[in-house]
């Protein structure tokens, strides 16, 4: 169950970025996954135990997935192999060990609640606060 | 629901394009899947204003795991260490094959042993009945050794001179294969208790390795394992996976393996011994 690990890894990159902007609550966070990459669709069993209580918390994962090339030098062409763990050139027959795509492991973006801090902002004005300010 | 994870999803998208979502912003590729836990805003359509602030990170999720990895490479390229990270399923000998490989190689090569294990202290325990240097991480829950566990077990060394240091991962053929400890290789070892096909089976692991040692060979006569069909298997996975047969038992092909070893290791003894000339720099002066 690695997925527990990249699960809590991911949670706490979002987290950083979210704490950077400001935003308490993610809304939707863009994966970028190969198909040869270590995440499986496990991940969101983990994210969903690893986010409660996190900004996360909620969020939608959008996973966009990269399909397999490996670079044959024998053709001197990028090519998708026959099967995914099959390294051979399906049309010259030579190993092709070289990977292009689909090792991808990538947080690509956030996306951040703004209605949620706007309507935070909008009930600090009609109590005469502002959102997130300690002053009395 | 999904009957796949119990979500309220049915994994489609479902939003409204009429609102002002940045899609254009977005990558989108040929396959793209999305998962929802829970009701969330970005499901909502609300006219008129952006929902949403859209930060892009372009980042590895295995950032902070590979950046603790490359310090250690570093700390092993500094210290001239020539590290191996052994890999295998529970019980395919990697202990009885490092204890083997001790006795062999200690008298001339300084060794220096990390064990990984969920619990007990056990290997570590045999290791240094060796006489050599163990130290134990225990992953509890977790499935795999990372780079900030390797880390912290480093700081618990003295290391003096090159040397080799041995890295016996938690027994699983998953997990590890996934996370850059900072190693020099990755050697699988796949013995012949198991089936043949493992390599296809788990391919990410035997596609990460460097080499891949079939171990408990001396069995070979009573079992059906047919060990050029592993291989096939193997390189098929990994072309240029490089193989080494053995038993630590018999001690047959355990030369092999040394010999694998120390010509990987004695470029770096001859790295750490200051050149001769140089040495004899200052009494010419």
């Amino acid at each position: 169950m690695h997925e527990l690990a990249l699960a809590r890894s991911l949670v706490d990159m979002v987290e950083e970025y979210a704490l950077e902007h400001n935003a308490t609550r993610v809304n939707r966070i863009n994966l970028r996954l190969g198909e040869m990459s270590a995440m499986t669709r496990a991940l969101h069993f983990c994210f969903g135990a690893v986010c409660q209580g996190t900004a996360c918390e909620g969020a939608l994962l959008a996973i966009e997935e990269v399909p397999l090339t490996v670079f044959c030098s024998h053709c001197d062409e990028v090519k998708q192999p026959s099967g995914r763990y099959s390294f051979r050139c399906v049309d010259c027959g030579m190993p092709t060990p070289r990977v292009v795509t689909g090792k991808e492991l990538q947080l690509v973006s956030i996306e951040l609640s703004e209605s949620e801090f706007r309507q935070i902002q909008n009930a600090g004005d009609r109590t005469g606060e502002v959102a997130g300010s300690a002053t009395p | 629901m999904c009957t796949v994870c119990g979500c309220e999803s049915d994994h489609k998208h479902n939003h409204d394009h009429d609102h002002n979502h940045h899609h254009d912003s977005h990558h989108h590729g040929p396959v793209e899947d999305h998962l929802h836990f829970g009701a969330n805003e970005a499901g909502v359509s609300v006219a008129g204003f952006s929902q949403d602030r859209l930060i892009t990170i372009e980042k590895n999720i295995l950032d902070k795991n590979q950046s603790f990895a490359d310090l250690n490479r570093t700390y092993f390229q500094k210290n001239n260490l020539l590290t191996v990270n052994l890999l295998s399923s529970p019980g395919a000998g990697k202990t009885t094959l490092l204890v083997k490989t001790i006795e062999e190689l200690k008298e001339t090569t300084p060794i220096f042993v990390i064990e990984g294990d969920q619990q007990t202290a056990n290997d570590a325990e045999r290791i240094r009945s060796t006489g050599v240097d163990a130290v134990q991480i225990n992953t509890g829950k977790g499935c795999h050794l990372d780079a900030h566990m390797v880390a912290h077990a480093l700081e618990e060394f003295h290391f003096e001179e090159s040397g080799l240091l041995l890295i016996e991962n938690v027994g699983n053929l998953v997990c590890p294969s996934a996370f850059d400890l900072g190693e020099s290789y990755k050697a699988v070892i796949l013995s012949v208790t198991e089936g043949e096909d493992k390599p296809i089976k788990y391919p990410d692991m035997f596609a990460a390795a460097d080499l891949m040692v079939v171990s408990k060979i001396d069995l070979l006569p009573y079992l059906k394992f047919d060990v050029s069909q592993a291989i096939e298997y193997a390189k098929r996975v990994n072309p240029s996976l490089e193989v080494i047969q053995l038993s630590a038992e018999s001690g047959e092909g355990i030369d092999t393996w040394n010999e694998w070893l120390l010509q990987r290791l004695n470029p770096l003894v001859r790295e750490s011994s200051p050149e001769p000339t140089l040495r004899e720099a200052p009494i010419n002066a």
